[in-house]
């Protein structure tokens, strides 16, 4: 199997969750009737180059001038409608099973909202804000219990796509979509934007972990718990509360309140910065607020240019976001 | 190039016959000539466009290199689809057309050659305007730059807000008036080919490349002119104040999607259409035998026509279309195999009992009709919407439409590059360096768009200026940059064949292939006026009847 001969955390043969699994099942049997279509065409096609070449001797001969067969191209006709017609019923089947899927009650609503370049996730019903690290709860096939996302954009059009979880479904401003998935394994599933949405399109990274009820419970605990407040990073608190910072970013329970950006709150508790695009540590943060185009040229978050003092300052405080 | 009809004063000063011979060809209103222009003009711009798809490859050689910036990436891949779908491949087969349906059908010129001239220059400017935007696509923000919103432009991104300056309105303003270019081309061609055919040659006489051009200029029509209103209502809200595509005001992103698609999907059947006239004309004479159900080949042709104007939204599966409207367009799109197929079996049925010459163009032929197969299995993988959710947008399908477009419709053009240049200029294109050319191509073409498929299996998105390592891309990336390289060598060995066989080449004659159309009979190049008397057909192939009195074809049609 070609997919299984690379080895790639972002691999459509390697699928986790219902909707990526019916999807590879028909595409199989898709792979199987044009392969088969493959092997008998380009071997009639190769056997007519071979056969039918011009031969040492008959080069001024004509052969015979046929001018068509009415039997032979209405069988080389009928065939492929057949084939057609069992293709798009297997199709029909599945575009039917997966997209007009009844929501269960006990599903995991998420709200997903695309940024030029980062993904803001917004748990309504647990009152949780955060960014670009997707956490939802393993699905038991016993006892499913999968995640729905509504797919919303706030600026261009962007795709959500974990190849191991689910096809890819844009995300249109003014064009709210669905998207769902159970995974059956916890652990971390990498994606990215799908759809063109601007000049760092590509480091529109994307990451999604899956965890067990134990662990998505604590984590949906920590999430619900205000901004920590530490005295010993309260200089930095006032430096990110008196600069811009807080048009764009929220720390809930600060006067940090914008949205253009990530929320904040919980930062210590993602791995990844800018979408994926760096780790989450102390010197990355630094370079980020201060350069931020040495890690993502061209995203949407402007260059601090804070002093040298100001600038541990803010880092200290982001480090007590946990 | 081609003989002159007119009798030019003779200059006395060495200087005037440049001048009057640059006059003539910039005021020409000859089909051959227009037809010669396009073709120039085309395959100058497939160098550039060629250049920017190598800058493409060498940023995406391995993980995080740091070759262009984002910004210079994404105008490149922008700038090389579009250049290359309107500027390259739309000309270069108007060239074609313009060049051999008036010789085919046994007529003296275009039915009207001075809306065919005016095409042309539109054409070309609409080229130079997109490339213009280099110098002044950001007004008066500064230096220039390209447009870099994809060649589709999906709105917002095309909205003031997130393209400001000028440069996507170079891109809105070059396809706006190229598109009335190509409009006025399909109205001449039509015309043409209804209105200018010999005596005896009947719609059912007529060669299936007339036929085929016929068709697609009927597409050209229909779906150029919901381009063009696109582009216009695009305007409207950058300028005017409109709300169209405008989401934050009630406008809909999605609108600009079906306007482009309904353009977007019948354009791939526009380009290819001609790319099957060419292989309908070159498999027959190198296979020695007529083509294999001409009849089913016509039906086959307008039944693509039609079915291909249903088809567009198979492009959108994954915008959350409804599951009826995503099944619907399963079907279309599943559907357009059938009269495909037949096309295929029928140059399969055209070689089955011949005896097949592998001259250069018949190499390309072949290698058409290999390739062809595949790019239309992966379409059926694409045309089934749920595996498409997991393919669309991903480097499969990039992989996917090169196919078609490199392996299929460029391979029908080399093919008519070898089997036409002789008419065109009097001389032969060199048989050594065609097949430098075309095996090296081949294997250049493989091994970057066989292997482009597998990332896109593995979860690459297309339109990334860079990506992460250890996502297991790496290495296929390498393998494709490399494969692009080899095509582009293989280019510069067509390009030089094209230059050295003007001066060097062996002399043609009129009829070098031993085939069967009128473009055959006369002088090569074709005189002024073409042909010195209207011929008169009795078949349709009418010097195989010349050839052989004994056995003519109107004895069987």
């Amino acid at each position: 199997m070609v997919g299984q001969a690379f080895s790639s955390p972002t691999n459509i043969f390697a699928p986790m969750s219902t909707p990526a699994h019916s999807i590879l099942d028909l595409s199989l049997f898709v792979l199987a009737i044009t392969a088969t279509i493959f092997i008998v065409v380009s071997g009639l096609l190769l056997y007519a180059v071979v056969k039918f070449r011009t031969r040492a001797g008959a080069e001024d001969r004509e052969p015979a001038q046929v001018y068509g067969s009415t039997q032979i191209e209405t069988a080389w006709t009928i065939i492929p409608i057949l084939i057609v017609v069992v293709l798009f019923l297997a199709t029909a089947r599945v575009i039917h099973a997966l997209q007009d899927a009844p929501e269960p009650p006990n599903a995991l609503d998420v709200i997903a909202i695309g940024h030029q370049y980062w993904w803001e996730f917004r748990y309504p019903k647990l009152g949780i804000v955060t960014a670009n690290e997707l956490h939802i709860p393993v699905s038991d096939p016993a006892r499913p219990m999968p995640t729905f996302l509504q797919l919303l954009s706030a600026d261009t059009d962007h795709s959500f796509w974990v190849p191991e979880l689910a096809g890819k479904t844009d995300l249109i401003p003014n064009h709210p979509n669905r998207l769902w998935m159970d995974p059956q394994r916890t652990g971390v599933f990498l994606g990215q934007c799908a759809q063109y949405c601007g000049v760092q399109h590509a480091k529109m990274l994307l990451r999604v972990s899956v965890d067990s009820p134990d662990v998505f419970a604590s984590w949906v605990h920590d999430q619900q718990q205000p901004s920590f407040s530490d005295a010993r990073a309260a200089a930095g608190q006032r430096v990110f509360e008196q600069t811009a910072c807080i048009n764009c970013h929220t720390v809930a329970g600060t006067s940090a309140n914008g949205r253009f950006g990530p929320d904040l709150t919980h930062l210590l508790s993602r791995a990844t910065i800018a979408s994926g695009a760096a780790q989450n540590t102390p010197e990355n943060l630094r370079l980020w607020i201060q350069e931020p185009d040495s890690i993502k040229p061209a995203s949407l978050m402007p260059a601090m240019k804070l002093s040298d003092t100001d600038l541990d300052a803010v880092v200290s405080y982001m480090e007590t976001l946990r | 190039m081609s003989t002159n009809a007119m009798t030019i004063p003779a200059g006395n000063i060495e200087g005037r016959v440049w001048v009057d011979t640059l006059h003539q060809w910039l005021t020409t209103v000859d089909h051959k000539r227009l037809g010669l222009l396009y073709i120039a003009y085309s395959l100058l711009f497939l160098l550039v466009a060629g250049v920017e798809a190598l800058v493409i490859r060498v940023q995406l050689m391995h993980s995080h290199n740091n070759f262009v910036s984002p910004q210079v990436f994404n105008r490149m891949f922008t700038m090389h689809g579009t250049t290359m779908i309107f500027f390259v491949i739309m000309p270069v087969l108007f060239g074609f057309g313009n060049y051999l349906v008036p010789l085919m059908i046994g007529a003296r010129d275009m039915a009207f050659p001075r809306l065919n001239a005016f095409s042309f220059w539109l054409t070309a400017l609409g080229g130079l305007l997109l490339y213009f935007s280099f110098l002044g696509g950001s007004g008066l923000y500064g230096a220039g730059n390209a447009p870099d919103v994809g060649w589709w432009a999906y709105a917002p991104l095309t909205a003031r807000a997130f393209s400001p300056g000028h440069s996507s309105d170079y891109w809105t303003l070059a396809l706006l008036v190229s598109g009335f270019g190509s409009i006025a081309t399909g109205i001449n061609i039509i015309a043409t080919v209804l209105c200018m055919r010999c005596p005896g040659m009947e719609l059912s006489r007529m060669p299936l490349l007339a036929w085929l051009y016929l068709v697609m200029s009927g597409l050209v029509l229909i779906t150029i002119t919901p381009l063009s209103a696109a582009q216009i209502m695009l305007l409207i809200d950058r300028y005017l104040g409109g709300h169209f595509f405008d989401a934050q005001a009630g406008g809909s992103a999605v609108l600009w999607m079906h306007f482009f698609w309904i353009f977007g999907h019948p354009e791939v059947y526009i380009l290819i259409i001609p790319a099957f006239a060419f292989m309908s004309e070159i498999v027959p004479v190198f296979s020695r035998k007529p083509i294999f159900g001409y009849p089913v080949m016509v039906a086959a042709t307008v039944a693509i026509g039609f079915v291909s104007m249903s088809v567009w939204a198979h492009h959108m599966f994954t915008v959350g279309m409804s599951s009826k409207s995503n099944s619907f367009f399963t079907i279309t799109s599943m559907v357009i195999a059938v009269p495909t197929g037949i096309k295929i079996f029928n140059w399969l049925g055209t070689m089955w009992g011949g005896r097949i010459q592998f001259k250069t163009p018949m190499l390309f032929s072949i290698g058409f009709l290999f390739q062809f197969l595949i790019a239309g299995l992966t379409g059926i993988m694409q045309a089934t919407a749920p595996f498409d959710w997991q393919l669309s947008l991903s480097y499969f399908v990039v992989a996917h439409f090169h196919y078609v477009i490199v392996g299929g419709i460029m391979f029908a053009l080399f093919a008519a590059f070898y089997y036409w240049y002789p008419k065109m200029t009097g001389r032969m294109l060199s048989e050594a360096l065609g097949k430098w050319h075309f095996w090296l191509f081949l294997v250049g073409f493989h091994l970057t768009f066989d292997v482009m498929h597998i990332p896109g299996l593995l979860g690459m998105p297309r339109r990334i200026y860079t990506y992460e390592p250890g996502r297991g891309w790496d290495t296929l990336n390498l393998l494709i940059t490399i494969g692009a390289f080899l095509q582009g060598i293989a280019i510069l060995v067509f390009v030089a064949n094209l230059f050295l066989s003007y001066f060097k080449g062996e002399k043609a004659g009129n009829d070098p292939w031993d085939a069967w159309t009128l473009e055959w009979a006369v002088g090569s190049p074709p005189p002024g006026y073409n042909f010195a008397s209207i011929p008169v057909v009795a078949s349709r192939r009418p010097l195989w009847d010349e050839k052989h009195p004994e056995d003519p074809d109107s004895r069987y049609e």
